[in-house]
């Protein structure tokens, strides 16, 4: 069985303090992994180990058979928003087009092909109308697609996303959701989320961070989870979103 | 103005700060939209340790600064790169040191040593003809640059980490645009000096954050801002008699203000 994603006995410390202990984690391809846990938890740790951009103190990593950095181009990643200089002047297009540099679709890179790449992703995550916009001048929503596109416009094998429905609409959440189930007949993904709701009923599995992982091969969320990963008690109520969060009872 | 222009010098002068701001309107634009001021203030006060090295060693003294300031910009960039939380402290060792071994090196060399504060608040009116043809080279050279890499320049100055990821060679490149930035300050010492390059470099940029949507445009309009500012600024200087560097930050200075307070 080749995995997507190995992660054998990893700790991962930021000076004295521990963030990531004994971590064992393996993605299947095909998968459609949700990470939930606490802030501070090693969420996105985790996302950038797998990455090669954080090295670990101990254990082995391998993403796609091989070392992260090697490999790591055949990711699509969303880094988490709050990292961005907002005040960039940079057109939603340019942004999209940011996926299509580097080591990205080498073999037979050309301009007819990355211009057809990122009006596909920008049709799909509906900003097509928008691409001379910069972003500045786009909503938390909006921006939050750019950057999802600029992701997808990568042809990735493996998606990694750190908290794509933070300040999204509703409506994107619920539009972003399908997208991905979509995307997950080819694509692995792994998303970092804090709405249980939406996601649990289009996860294969969970694993819950919070130093330690915990992997669950069913994708529905239960209180006895949630108890595990957050440090506080978690109700499990679905807010009137028109969604099934849980399975159907027999 | 048509009056100065009879002056060989004022020539000159005119012919370098057109040269001097088409650079710098370009890695000013960077500096502003990577937020690195404090590194490009590091790299200008830092220089001063070139300057110095240079009349000690008897080297022309633009080429001994411009050496000296690469050697910095290098430094810099790997250490920024590598001590993200650590750099402010980092450089700021750096801007005090390079200026200590200028004072030192200064005062250890014999005879004549020019004007030492046209170093510090630059002088226009000394540029002379091969500056200029070396000015008109370094802009050739950096504009070529800047074209080749400019999708790959903007990559890892928006988001480091997707540039990594998707295979850009982040850090060679991070350390080519610091050289680059480092050359425009090396030129822009000639015109405003040491203390004032931070100020040149990134008030024209600021202002047309403002009104451009691009990069690319940022950079257009911030040479233009720059060769006006300039223009003006020696206008006044050679009507009224006053240095010509400081009066081109403060004509820089009033439109930063004058169009914060427009818009």
């Amino acid at each position: 069985m080749e995995y997507a994603i190995e992660m054998k006995g990893v700790c991962f410390s930021y000076g004295d303090s521990p963030v990531l202990e004994d971590v064992d984690l393996f993605v299947k391809k095909g998968e459609f992994l949700a990470i939930l846990g606490p802030n501070g938890g090693g969420k996105t740790t985790l996302l950038k180990l797998i990455l090669g951009l954080l090295v670990p103190q101990k254990g082995e990593i391998r993403l796609l058979g091989k070392t992260p950095i090697s490999t790591r181009h055949r990711v699509g990643y969303l880094p988490q928003e709050r990292d961005f200089n907002l005040s960039f002047p940079i057109t939603v297009e340019e942004l999209a087009r940011m996926g299509r540099l580097g080591k990205v679709g080498r073999d037979g890179k050309s301009k007819a092909k990355d211009d057809e790449a990122v009006q596909e992703v920008l049709e799909l995550v509906g900003l097509w109308d928008k691409r001379d916009w910069p972003i500045s001048n786009l909503s938390g929503g909006q921006r939050q697609r750019a950057f999802i596109a600029r992701a997808l416009a990568t042809s990735p094998e493996i998606l990694l996303l750190d908290e794509p429905t933070s300040n999204v609409d509703p409506e994107f959440q619920t539009d972003l959701y399908q997208i991905l189930v979509e995307l997950n007949k080819r694509i692995t993904i792994v998303v970092i989320t804090h709405d249980i709701g939406v996601i649990s009923s289009h996860v294969k599995s969970v694993a819950c961070v919070n130093r330690h992982l915990t992997f669950h091969e069913e994708g529905q969320i239960t209180e006895a989870m949630l108890s595990k990963a957050y440090p506080c008690p978690v109700d499990l109520v679905a807010h009137g979103i028109p969604h099934r969060v849980f399975h159907r009872h027999p | 103005m048509w009056e100065a222009l009879q002056f060989d010098f004022m020539r000159q002068a005119v012919v370098a700060s057109v040269l001097v701001s088409i650079l710098c309107g370009i890695m000013g634009s960077y500096v502003v939209v990577n937020r690195i001021s404090f590194i490009s203030g590091g790299i200008a006060h830092a220089a001063y340790g070139g300057v110095g090295a240079s009349i000690f060693f008897g080297i022309p003294i633009m080429l001994g600064t411009g050496l000296f300031a690469l050697a910095v910009g290098v430094l810099i960039a790997i250490l920024s790169f590598r001590h993200k939380e650590r750099v402010d402290t980092i450089i700021g060792v750096i801007w005090a040191l390079g200026m200590a071994v200028g004072v030192i090196l200064l005062d250890k060399s014999p005879g004549f040593k020019g004007d030492i504060l046209s170093y510090l608040f630059g002088n226009i009116l000394l540029v002379n003809k091969t500056d200029t043809y070396a000015l008109l080279a370094i802009d050739v050279v950096a504009i070529i640059l800047i074209s080749v890499f400019y999708k790959e320049f903007m990559a890892i100055s928006f988001d480091r980490e997707f540039a990594m990821v998707i295979g850009i060679p982040t850090l060679r490149l991070y350390i080519l645009l610091i050289c680059l930035i480092s050359i425009s300050i090396v030129t822009i010492i000639k015109i405003v000096g040491i203390l004032l390059v931070v100020a040149l470099l990134t008030i024209p940029p600021l202002i047309a954050e403002k009104f451009v949507k691009s990069l690319g445009k940022m950079m257009v309009l911030s040479s233009f801002f720059i060769m006006f500012f300039s223009i003006l600024g020696l206008q006044i200087s050679y009507k009224f008699n006053l240095p010509a560097g400081a009066c081109i930050i403060i004509v820089a200075s009033l439109s930063f203000l004058i169009t914060r307070f427009l818009k």
